[in-house]
């Protein structure tokens, strides 16, 4: 179960985190208890891998390169190949979908020929082909949304 | 834009801030930046919208968040820009964005659904249809299954590129 102070820190700091020298006491402040306590929170939440981190999400290709990519695997390969595909530290968010293109990653590299040298490396090494969707225009970029943790 | 230092900084933040009181000065520390400078930057990196947001990033499985739709629309060009900022206004909306239509894969229009399960998410799916118009345009829905790997973008420094060959 969370704690009522664990399910504060989800929800209302993943926009706005304080940008001050000492951000978990304002945060402690704000919510009524003690700098100690909001990082035993936030370190209890990490452990059990409720959070991935407290950082920036970037706009994309600020910094260097980063693409989409959808691969029709065999299901009796996926494992194989998804594996493969995700010991490419180039490669975040490698997921299995329910579709003929059942596997989805996206792939960031330093500049433009990085990131087509490792599409390559990974087309050679899997013998399928590796659909390149590269973002043209974003309406909406990971803004957090708000949780409802009831049940969690 | 972004300067050489910006990078830096970036490149060394976005694994994420320590749990220690102050946090922004062990990032600078490890990059020779006064913490004052490192909130300077973060500051206005965030204000120019370079950093889309500043904050926690929760992981939706572990929390009960099963249910991953990604959609998908094959819509006219004219239309696209209209139909994505109608699509991003609605809360459930996690992320929305146009990529290129290829041959294997004639869709343009990207959106996210993150849900506790799947009834919900077709039922939110269904709203955008009616209040969107959407029914008229191909689109495919793709669940997501099982997660092989999810970590925040890594932007490599320019010095550390691997090989390939």
């Amino acid at each position: 179960m969370l704690s009522p102070l664990q399910q504060r820190l989800l929800n209302d700091f993943q926009r706005d985190f304080p940008l001050s020298a000492r951000p978990y006491q304002d945060i402690a402040e704000q919510l009524g208890v003690t700098e100690q306590a909001v990082l035993a929170a936030f370190a209890e939440l990490n452990a059990r891998h409720y959070i991935s981190r407290i950082g920036p999400v970037i706009r994309p290709n600020q910094i260097g390169a980063s693409t989409l990519v959808a691969m029709a695997v065999p299901a009796d390969e996926l494992q194989a190949v998804a594996d493969l595909v995700s010991a490419y530290p180039e490669v975040n968010h490698n997921y299995e979908r329910e579709h003929h293109f059942n596997l989805w990653f996206v792939l960031i590299a330093a500049d433009a020929a990085h990131l087509q040298a490792v599409l390559d490396d990974i087309e050679q090494h899997t013998g399928y082909t590796a659909l390149s969707l590269p973002l043209v225009q974003e309406f909406f970029i990971d803004l957090g949304f708000p949780l409802d943790l009831a049940h969690a | 834009m972004l300067d050489a230092r910006d990078r830096q900084l970036l490149a060394h933040i976005q694994l994420g801030l320590p749990l220690c009181a102050r946090p922004y000065q062990a990032i600078g520390d490890a990059i020779a930046m006064p913490e004052t400078e490192v909130i300077e930057r973060l500051t206005r990196l965030k204000h120019l919208g370079l950093i889309k947001r500043l904050g926690v990033i929760v992981k939706h499985r572990p929390l009960g968040y099963n249910a991953n739709a990604m959609i998908v629309w094959d819509i006219p060009d004219a239309l696209i820009h209209a139909l994505g900022t109608q699509l991003s206004r609605y809360e459930f909306v996690t992320l929305c964005y146009q990529r290129p239509r290829l041959e294997a894969w004639p869709y343009n229009l990207y959106c996210m659904i993150h849900g506790k399960d799947r009834a919900t998410v077709l039922a939110q799916l269904a709203q955008l249809d009616s209040a969107c118009q959407l029914t008229d345009f191909k689109r495919e829905i793709l669940f997501s299954r099982q997660c092989f790997k999810q970590r925040g973008a890594l932007y490599p420094r320019a010095s550390k590129q691997r090989a390939y060959g």
